[in-house]
């Protein structure tokens, strides 16, 4: 599927006047979102900076159907909302729109739940890699050795790899995304929304006060996100795996950049050592080293 | 108007309010084990698997989704029914409050049981007092017959009401003992319940851009939905009437208002109670009576709304003796809802039948002889 962004529809899925902060990773990823399914979703969105972005009642800067509910319960919400829609004969797509925190964690017997039951979801699971509503405290999605407010001193524990968790579960489809590359989430979106069951996708979105960066720079340390190979992206489409460009070039290691241009523009890592950045860098090999096992 | 066959046959409670959902014909179902509520959910399985029942059955992976299966079902506009007990309602406790607050008209059935520990599976009624602060409606059925004709009123109750109910039936000695009830036929249910209003408590539908539950400009915005809650409270004691008095036209069977009067035309002293015990309770009114002793009985149908006005009544006594089947450092909820609405009638609280202690007819009729001879302090624990 090619297409061009500006070429899409024009309406405004996400109005001015958010609640968002300059420069925010997330709003890109929802806007794109908007102009994939706006017309044919509801918005499912547990606590998160999701919820204070929409702005204050009885205004809304979120042009799309939204239910905010607790913190964990998104994916089972979603699938009550998919269930009702399909014995009340309503067309569109239950989407929960969802924080890595809300995911990861304390709603992941959810989330895992729904995607055993193969629950007819579509989950965006934008991942800002900790706590960013109540302050940047760590969540399980948060990157070894980066700075949060209750990482004092980096955290010493890996990030988990949920997508890669669902994908071994056996969910119909489940990929990663990166708002550096909005015709890429388009496509994923567009996909997911063909499948009938359970699809994740799992939606890399920088944030510049949570990760101590220059609001300038989002789609940049997005984008050197995947050129540095930290972040990786692929789809898994009902038994097929496959990286999509541009991480396909990124699978020899000689091709990436330089892991410390994707730390130094960071705050959050600004504490690393060579040595630890060299250690990050093997561990990023590691993590191609998997995903190579389920490419074969 | 034709005659309609009305169909009695031997159930146990969980089944006569299995066999009420399946009537109501709920869009979806979200099913969760736990003893001695499981009962439920497996018949409505059954049902659903046999092609009886088009409901979606969403078998979940714990009772706080069960809850927001049901939450989210209700808000898309579908009829929605979970069913759970003790450990299972705290578990789902905060959708339990987001439900209510939402204005969500989901129906639960709660079988209830003791909260641990240590784990013990036997009646008691913390768990369904818990829903006391939540916004729920709370009604506690008497018997097997009330289990199944409550079931089905709580869907109108809900759906006019923009209220969740709970619907509460004691552990074991209602959820597992059979009663031969009276079915209401079908065709009468089919009239009795109109079909669901896809827009309550919104219309949440693609294309249509409404945004329910983001922060507010104003807290009173917050606070004022909030005290629309407790209007509807009261609203909906005249609505638990008409329901009651248009379902009694229908079937023969109607139940009042939120209180049971029992004997107290002429009483002296008042028993209060909730549930299934409330039978035995009377059954010791008689026998008192027998003895000449002016005694009454007031079975709470309703916990939620709180039927303050009923119970105001109670201040025309001399002695309430207010039995609780739960227990909170400050006593027993009854007995402290009572005494707050009183001015005048001596109370006196006694708990018993906590964590399934056994505590019959002759439980009663000692213990009100005993509240009423001076016998006991203001909390009285019979254990
Ligand atoms: C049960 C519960 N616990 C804690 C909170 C407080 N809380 C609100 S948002 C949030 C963090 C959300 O993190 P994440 O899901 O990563 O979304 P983000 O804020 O980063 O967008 C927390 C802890 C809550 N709302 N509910
Ligand atoms: S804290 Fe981060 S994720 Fe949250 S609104 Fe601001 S930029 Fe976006
Ligand atoms: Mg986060």
């Amino acid at each position: 599927m090619t297409f061009r962004l500006d070429q899409l529809p024009k309406k405004k899925y996400v109005l001015p006047g958010n609640a968002a902060c300059a420069g925010c990773g997330m709003m890109i990823g929802l806007r794109v979102l908007g102009m994939a399914l706006g017309e044919e979703v509801v918005l499912i969105v547990p606590a998160s900076c999701s919820s204070v972005v929409q702005g204050l009642a009885p205004k809304s800067s979120i042009a799309m159907p939204v239910l905010n509910v607790p913190f964990a319960s998104a994916a089972a919400v979603a699938t009550g909302i998919s269930e009702a829609f399909k014995a009340l004969g309503v067309r569109g797509h239950a989407v929960v729109w969802a924080g890595d925190g809300s995911t990861v964690d304390i709603g992941f017997a959810a989330v895992s739940g729904a995607a055993e039951r193969n629950s007819d979801v579509i989950y965006v699971m934008y991942d800002n890699e900790a706590y960013m509503n109540t302050g940047i405290q760590r969540s399980g999605s948060t990157p070894k050795y980066a700075w949060t407010s209750t990482t004092p001193v980096g955290k010493r524990e890996q990030k988990k790899d949920v997508a890669l968790m669902l994908a071994v579960q056996g969910a119909p489809y489940v990929a990663t995304a990166n708002i550096a590359y909005p015709q890429d989430f388009y496509r994923k979106l567009k996909r997911a929304a063909e499948i009938p069951g359970f699809k994740f996708i799992h939606l890399y979105a920088p944030c510049p006060p949570g990760w101590r960066f220059d609001p300038a720079k989002t789609v940049e340390v997005a984008r050197l996100a995947v050129e540095t190979g930290v972040w990786i992206l692929w789809e898994y489409d009902r038994g097929a795996f496959r990286l999509n460009p541009p991480s396909t070039i990124y699978r020899d290691r000689a091709k990436r950049r330089p892991l410390a241009d994707y730390i130094k523009i960071q705050g959050r890592f600004a504490h690393l050592s060579d040595e630890e950045v060299r250690f990050i860098e093997e561990e990023v090999e590691a993590k191609w080293q998997r995903i190579a096992k389920f490419l074969e | 108007m034709k005659t309609l066959a009305t169909r009695k046959i031997a159930l146990t409670g969980n089944y006569a309010v299995a066999h009420a959902v399946k009537m109501a014909k709920p869009h979806v179902i979200a099913a969760y084990p736990i003893t001695p509520q499981t009962s439920i959910v497996e018949k409505l399985s059954e049902f659903v698997e046999r092609g009886e029942l088009k409901s979606s059955f969403v078998n979940v992976e714990s009772e706080f989704s069960a809850m927001s299966v049901v939450y989210g079902a209700a808000m898309a506009g579908a009829r929605a029914f979970t069913a759970t007990s003790s450990h299972g309602l705290l578990y789902m406790y905060e959708v339990v409050w987001w439900t209510a607050l939402s204005r969500a008209p989901v129906v639960m059935a709660v079988v209830t049981r003791t909260i641990g520990p240590p784990w013990n599976i036997h009646v008691e009624h913390n768990d369904i007092l818990t829903l006391r602060d939540t916004g729920w409606l709370v009604a506690m059925a008497g018997d097997v017959q009330e289990a199944f004709d409550l079931t089905l009123q709580a869907f109108k109750i809900a759906e006019f009401a923009v209220l969740p109910m709970a619907v509460g039936l004691d552990g074991f000695i209602l959820s597992h003992s059979t009663e031969p009830i009276e079915l209401t036929p079908q065709e009468v249910v089919d009239e009795f319940l109109p079909p669901r209003r896809f827009d309550v408590p919104v219309a949440f539908r693609p294309g249509v851009p409404v945004t329910f539950g983001n922060l507010p400009s104003d807290n009173r915005i917050h606070a004022r939905h909030k005290a629309a809650l407790y209007n509807a409270h009261q609203d909906a004691k005249e609505l638990i009437r008409r329901v009651d008095e248009e379902y009694g036209k229908l079937t023969g069977r109607s139940y009042g208002g939120l209180v049971e009067w029992y004997k107290c035309e002429d009483a002296k002293y008042v028993v209060v109670c909730t549930g299934a015990w409330c039978s035995d309770g009377k059954a010791a009114v008689d026998r008192l009576r027998a003895r000449g002793m002016p005694v009454g009985l007031a079975r709470l149908r309703f916990l939620r709304p709180f039927p303050a006005e009923w119970l105001r009544r109670l201040d025309l006594y001399d002695v309430v003796i207010v039995y609780d089947r739960d227990i909170t450092p400050a006593g027993g909820v009854l007995g402290l809802e009572v005494k707050s609405v009183l001015s005048r009638a001596k109370v006196i609280n006694i708990i018993a039948g906590i964590a399934g202690v056994d505590f019959d007819v002759s439980g009663f009729y000692e213990t009100v002889q005993n509240a009423i001879g001076g016998k006991y302090g203001e909390v009285e624990f019979v254990i």
